[in-house]
């Protein structure tokens, strides 16, 4: 320090700290802005693209399936299950008292039209794909789907009833195009 | 006892005492004493590791997007521009950098041929910076080759091609770099794992370089050893100040590049995807090559041309012992200071010539040009050693350069009084 001052004698020997304080808020904070924004930028590449984000729709004709045989469908990566319920499969989804379900959802709740069931095959406990869309699967207790990861249970409207998953299949958005015809998405 | 003592420093004392890495950064950044006369040709360095770290970051963000096969390498590199948030940014940046990181490398390179730098002690200092420009031209080169484009291809098919010029080997060694018979996926998919790989390499190398700086302290303009501890100042706040501005007048020029001007110094020709039955008429490497690429297209010889063109970077690594002149810096070297500003405007001759098509007055410059590259190093050099006399200006120390600038300043101060 002092061989500094021999040099710098003859400038101004007090400190204008105010000055000192302006410019190293200014610029601090600057930087953290510009650093912020560009940092933010950055991490937001690795968010969904718009060609991923790009709402896939995927139409499908029911017509071909019999009452009690299921179908699956892909939509965004994940499968669909759709199943063509019987007289039976309906009343035994709606002949149970709600307030007895794990995730409180009524069977009329989650169709469009009774007959069609439609929901995001994957397990709410996390994330396998449930069996009994097969002819032969282990359906589970309730007759609907069993996930083997870890033994959960769904009933025919594909309620959680039993083991580890803490809610229903999800439904996905869709709608009914013509009688026959639905389209997810 | 041991506890108080802890409390008294708090956690980093007491992480400090275990593992020095606040010692350390005290060491390097802080206290570390540096002399007081370093101009802004200084700066360069630390905006080199800082543009390092950027290539890293957006390399790695982009790999997470593109698809190292010749099928889908070029559309996944359109999907980057088009489809994902900011791809274009990221893209440009990555891009730009790379010629960012060459201009301010080879301004580190020039300054440092200017001031002594590389001479005793710091040979190895300036052979590791060496090595790193080798890596950095292999990085580069493959990263070109990655979005699949014309220019990617046949400048991959090229710049292989140089290595059938060795005689009976030669042919196998471009069998085996292209793990093929053509430029093809095997290629694209090694390129990319090195492209990946060789920047960490690169920090590596600058690790040693930085351990091999600390040894013996920068040089500095005059290129007289730091005397005594009046010659210097600490690191922290003088430097670091002065390192952060550097780094916002650089980062104005890089976003102006990138924002206003990204294919400001890229070829058309590489978005056109790559097809391996139709060369670009005029096909040219990236522009940090193209004084390499001259020397190359200058000689005749198929052998000699691509034995030249390595020379020019391998003789760098003599520089030590070509230039055994005891005073360093050119300011006290009025012969080599001629001969050094030569030897630049020589290089971006080189350069411009090795973009012009390669044939009538074009190959004669790129000839002239190449014979002095080489001859200052090798003739000018070692002569300049044995009879550029001492100059007598040639200050005492640091501290005797700054005030005898400083006095001669203030001695006309007074008299304009
Ligand atoms: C030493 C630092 C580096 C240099 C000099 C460098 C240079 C380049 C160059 C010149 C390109 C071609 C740009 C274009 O035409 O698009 C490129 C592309 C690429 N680089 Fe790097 N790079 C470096 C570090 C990295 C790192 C660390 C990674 C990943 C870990 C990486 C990943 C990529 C990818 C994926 C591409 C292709 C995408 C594209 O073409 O935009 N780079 N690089
Ligand atoms: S994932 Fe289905 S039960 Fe665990």
């Amino acid at each position: 320090m002092k061989e500094l001052n021999t040099t710098t004698k003859n400038k101004p020997t007090s400190i204008d700290e105010e000055k000192r304080d302006f410019l190293f808020i200014t610029t601090t904070g600057l930087a953290i802005a510009g650093g912020g924004a560009f940092a933010w930028s950055m991490i937001d590449t690795m968010n969904p693209s718009k060609d991923v984000l790009a709402l896939s729709t995927t139409e499908v004709d029911l017509s071909p399936l019999e009452e009690g045989q299921s179908l699956t469908v892909m939509w965004r990566g994940k499968p669909i299950f759709i199943r063509h319920r019987s007289e039976s499969e309906i009343s035994s989804a709606d002949n149970v008292s709600v307030e007895d379900l794990p995730h409180k959802e009524s069977d009329e709740s989650r169709v469009k039209n009774p007959k069609w069931l439609v929901v995001v095959g994957v397990c709410s406990h996390l994330g396998c794909v449930p069996l009994g869309q097969k002819i032969g699967d282990n359906k589970g207790e309730y007759g609907g789907w069993f996930c083997p990861c870890h033994g959960s249970h769904y009933d025919t409207s594909g309620r959680i009833r039993k083991g580890p998953a803490p809610l229903n299949l999800e439904i996905p958005p869709y709608e009914f195009v013509s009688d026959d015809i639905i389209r997810i998405g | 006892m041991d506890n108080q003592e802890n409390k008294k420093v708090g956690v980093t004392g007491w992480i400090d005492k275990r593992l020095p890495v606040f010692t350390f950064i005290n060491h390097n950044l802080r206290d570390y004493p540096t002399p007081k006369n370093l101009n802004y040709f200084w700066n360069f360095g630390s905006l080199a590791g800082i543009t390092l770290v950027i290539m890293i970051v957006t390399g790695i963000l982009l790999a997470m997007q593109y698809t190292a096969n010749t099928d889908i390498a070029f559309d996944s590199v359109e999907r980057i521009m088009r489809d994902v948030n900011n791809g274009w940014l990221l893209r440009y940046i990555h891009m730009n950098g790379a010629s960012m990181f060459f201009i301010i490398v080879y301004i580190h390179m020039f300054r440092g041929l200017y001031y002594g730098s590389y001479k005793y002690p710091r040979e190895i200092l300036w052979m590791l910076g060496v090595v790193i420009l080798l890596l950095m031209m292999a990085t580069a080169f493959m990263g070109y080759v990655l979005p699949w484009g014309q220019m990617s291809f046949w400048g991959a098919t090229v710049i292989t091609n140089l290595f059938s010029a060795f005689p009976v080997i030669g042919d196998y060694i471009v069998t085996f770099l292209w793990g093929g018979f053509s430029v093809d996926n095997p290629t694209l998919s090694r390129f990319f794992v090195l492209h990946y790989l060789l920047p960490f390499a690169i920090v590596g190398v600058v690790a040693l370089h930085l351990v091999a700086l600390h040894q013996f302290g920068s040089n500095n303009p005059t290129g007289v050893d730091v005397k005594s501890s009046g010659d210097t100042i600490p690191f922290h706040p003088y430097y670091t100040v002065k390192d952060y501005f550097g780094l916002g007048v650089f980062l104005i020029v890089y976003a102006a590049l990138v924002f206003f001007a990204p294919n400001f110094l890229g070829h058309p020709d590489n978005y056109i995807p790559a097809n391996p039955l139709q060369t670009p008429a005029h096909i040219v490497p990236e522009w940090y090559f193209l004084p390499f690429y001259a020397i190359l297209r200058a000689v005749p010889d198929k052998l000699t041309g691509v034995l030249l063109m390595f020379a020019a970077v391998l003789v760098l690594f003599l520089l030590p012992w070509l230039d055994k002149h005891k005073v360093r810096s050119a300011t006290f070297r009025p012969f080599y200071k001629q001969f050094y500003w030569l030897f630049f405007i020589n290089c971006i001759v080189l350069g411009w010539v090795g973009a012009m098509p390669a044939e009538g007055v074009y190959v004669l410059i790129a000839r002239i040009a190449s014979v002095y590259y080489f001859s200052f190093f090798l003739i000018i050099m070692p002569l300049l050693s044995r009879f550029e006399k001492v100059s007598e200006l040639l200050p005492s120390s640091i501290s005797a350069a700054v005030l005898s600038k400083k006095f001669d300043k203030d001695v006309n101060e007074s008299y304009a009084k």
